[in-house]
């Protein structure tokens, strides 16, 4: 982490802006801007801060960012982006992308993404992401003029194709495994923190109703009221403290989808591993037939059936010429194909080796994160018990003076 | 001169006490309560017991009696009664001491197959219940010494003795629960009225809170529902990892202690918070009824004076029908008003104790809570060795 980019630039992602503006098809849209701001770390601190640069960017150019780094590292773990809808809501969060609250969070979750980018020692050295930052005009042409959508493999999309690989490195098979496996854990951990969330504001808020009724009934007493009517205010306090609780734990969740999506990454690193390794077989399968082929031309047995055989039989067979002149062909396919092969094992060998690093390194942010997550959580179950202890505490004694 | 009471239909009224003597009785002896030096009668049930006959099956309780009261014969009594017994005195008292606010009973009836009749916590409810009302009739200066009262606590064949009643019931031939004399009261005097509003708004306001702590206690069990899927996920999840694998099952773990705080909070609520709530409801709809008899005795002796006013006779003395008829009305009065003075003491603390109880459950429950994460934080920072 020597020289990454977040060691000698800070950035923040400081405001959200609603704009309105044409799309592609000219339609007008409604659409939020996010403004990026940048700042050299001064790292003698002679005193004077270096001047802030700023730009704003919208969500799709940051989603451009990444397919960018997706396609260009494909043996990086590339950090995900925050989501593109709000998902696993409770019923009091909005599903508007347009909501503040939604917003906000999003916000947090777009300087995240570039302080995670900036603190990778491979991505954060990328020339278009430091553009992203730094650029404000003509970086969408300068990432296309890189032509990354050509290089990018299509079949990385198609999730669910399966490729019959005879020798992938196991240990991509079980990463891949476990990235699946993750990503269903956590998306049912949030589905069911959602449920959690909605109950247990519908506890807190029906405490609410005991305020009211208390008020009205110390109306009617004489010693008792003053004890019923200030404890009814704590009632009060206690159901509106969980707005609070539950936007905090929000952040929680965020993190949590923040894994949720990372496991994709992973998943797609797995599946570029899987696919090389296919190209591998497919390229080494095809040399082996056409030396086979080019060994029955030599020889002129013919060892396999094929359709071409076949017509030549019933057709009659090729002059010697043609047969040569064939030969020379595979020959030459041949050679090509070997030192295809020689690259292409070079390319998967070097592929592994890097992933590989990248994965180690992506397990270790993976376990500190995720503990620093559940003791936050801890942190934040704790302060709410020690809140529902001195609310009723201080309930028991207006009470206790009835 | 003790005087004569007797309901317009001519029942007897227990006359252990004089009327006027016993409302100063009970301002003498309001303190009495909660000094335990003066007490010579306490009263306990509990140790519930199922029986199974060819009939039926029923529960009975122990009534253990400990007291110095010249009334007994002996000084520790211990009998066997069930429910019905217990709603047996009590109709006996309303009979006998209609003048008096007699405390409630727990609901008589319950939905078979919503409620098990013999579960462990429904017989504790109700042993609680018929404990509280022993003790709050124990504690009251006139009702205490009721004959019936007595039999009730000491007699080994209870039945017998209810036999005997019955005969007596019988000869009478109408129901001698209610006062009846289609007598009706042209205006409530107004300290009548104002207890009449209190307890309308009182049992209103009951009803609420009934109703607010069902519905907590519904969304805590739905509440409860979701944590006890949410807990095992994390487990889960643990067992596909390896360095979050314990901090992941322990917040499982943790999950399942907090589980388990919020299943006793709501079994405690519902056991002990909404019972008490049910009875001081009951509690307030007959102390209303006794009000409504107060009226009737009232508007007799009103309607008996205007008659003797309409017809003009020149007499000096006002006719001993007529004074009895005043006299009734003002120890009714009287006695109503020291009950209600004594009940407005004794809601006060019951209602006191139950809504401190209600908040030290909730303590409880988020201390518990409090305890099981404050002892995974150390299990969360811990670092693992280095490989």
């Amino acid at each position: 982490m020597e020289d990454c980019l977040a060691k000698k630039m800070e950035i923040t992602v400081s405001e959200a802006e609603k704009r309105t503006g044409r799309n592609a098809m000219n339609m007008q849209e409604t659409y939020t801007a996010y403004l990026i701001e940048t700042r050299a770390i001064e790292s003698q601190g002679e005193g004077q801060c270096a001047p802030m640069d700023s730009l704003w960017r919208r969500y799709s150019e940051f989603e451009l960012l990444r397919n960018y780094l997706s396609v260009t590292y494909p043996h990086i773990v590339v950090p995900p982006l925050p989501e593109k809808r709000a998902d696993f809501v409770w019923h009091k969060l909005s599903a508007d992308n347009m909501d503040p609250d939604f917003v906000e969070r999003r916000r947090i979750g777009l300087e995240n993404f570039l302080l995670r980018v900036a603190s990778h020692p491979v991505l954060c050295q990328d020339k278009i992401f430091y553009s992203f930052l730094t650029q404000e005009g003509g970086w969408k042409e300068m990432v296309n003029e890189t032509g990354f959508q050509l290089k990018a493999d299509s079949r990385l999309k198609a999730l669910n194709a399966t490729f019959r690989v005879k020798n992938p490195d196991k240990r991509f098979t079980e990463l891949k495994h476990y990235s699946d496996e993750l990503q269903s854990v956590i998306s049912h951990l949030l589905r069911v923190r959602a449920r959690v969330a909605d109950r247990l504001y519908g506890v807190y808020k029906v405490h609410g109703n005991y305020g009211r009724v208390f008020s009205e009934w110390s109306a009617i007493e004489k010693e008792m009221g003053d004890g019923l009517q200030s404890a009814g205010h704590h009632m009060d306090v206690y159901a509106a403290s969980i707005d609070d609780i539950l936007e905090e734990e929000e952040h929680y969740a965020d993190q949590l989808k923040e894994y949720l999506f990372y496991a994709e990454a992973l998943r797609a690193v797995c599946r570029k591993h899987e696919l090389m390794q296919y190209d591998l077989e497919m390229a080494a399968q095809d040399l082996t037939s056409k030396k086979q082929q080019c060994e029955e031309l030599a020889t002129g047995t013919v060892r396999t059936f094929s359709l071409k055989g076949m017509t030549s039989k019933l057709f009659g067979q090729e002059t010697p010429e043609q047969r040569e002149a064939k030969i020379k062909v595979l020959e030459e396919q041949i050679q090509e194909g070997e030192e295809q092969l020689k690259s292409k094992n070079l390319e998967g060998r070097d592929f592994v080796k890097s992933a590989w690093a990248d994965i180690e390194r992506f397990k270790e942010q993976k376990n500190h994160d995720l503990k620093e997550a559940l003791i936050s959580y801890a942190v934040m179950q704790i302060s709410m018990c020690k809140k529902g202890i001195q609310v009723w505490t201080n309930a028991k004694e207006c009470f206790s003076k009835m | 001169a003790i005087q004569d009471l007797s309901l317009p239909n001519g029942t007897p009224v227990d006359t252990s006490s004089p009327a006027s003597s016993s409302s100063l009785l009970n301002r003498l002896q309001l303190d009495d309560d909660l000094d335990g030096e003066t007490r010579d009668l306490f009263v306990t049930v509990d140790d519930p017991k199922k029986h199974v006959c060819t009939m039926e099956t029923y529960i009975t309780y122990r009534v253990t009696t400990k007291t110095t009261r010249a009334e007994f014969d002996l000084p520790e009594y211990s009998v066997r009664r069930r429910y019905q017994d217990f709603d047996w005195l009590r109709n006996k008292l309303e009979e006998s001491q209609p003048t008096h606010l007699i405390p409630p009973l727990p609901e008589k009836f319950v939905v078979k197959g919503v409620v098990d009749r013999f579960s462990e916590e429904f017989v504790e409810t109700r042993r609680k219940a018929l404990d509280k009302f022993l003790k709050r009739i124990t504690d009251h200066p006139v009702l205490s010494f009721n004959e019936h009262f007595n039999v009730f606590l000491t007699a080994k064949d209870l039945n017998a003795y209810k036999k005997q009643g019955m005969a007596l019931l019988s000869k009478m031939g109408e129901s001698v629960k209610y006062v009846t004399g289609g007598y009706k009261l042209r205006s409530r005097p107004l300290e009548f009225a104002a207890i009449g509003e209190y307890l309308d708004t009182f049992s209103l306001k009951l009803g609420t809170i009934d109703r607010i702590a069902q519905r907590i206690i519904k969304e805590q069990l739905e509440y409860l529902v979701e944590l006890r899927e949410y807990g095992p996920v994390y487990s889960t999840w643990g067992g596909l990892e390896v360095e979050l694998s314990e901090p992941l099952e322990g917040v499982s773990a943790c999950i399942g202690n907090c589980c388990t705080a919020l299943e006793e909070l709501s079994e405690d609520m519902t056991e002990d918070f909404l019972p008490v709530l049910r009875e001081y409801i009951l509690y307030s709809e007959s102390m209303k009824n006794v009000l409504k008899k107060r009226d009737q005795v009232q508007a007799e002796y009103e309607a008996k004076l205007e008659a003797v006013a309409l017809k003009k006779e020149d007499r000096p003395k006002v006719p001993t029908d007529v004074e009895k008829c005043q006299d009734r009305v003002e120890c009714f009065n009287a006695d109503l008003k020291a009950d209600m003075e004594r009940w407005q003491n004794n809601k006060r603390q019951d209602f006191r104790q139950l809504l401190m109880g209600m908040a030290d459950k909730n303590i409880q429950y988020y201390e518990k809570c409090l305890t099981a994460w404050e002892s995974i934080i150390p299990l969360l920072q811990d670092k693992p060795e280095t490989k």
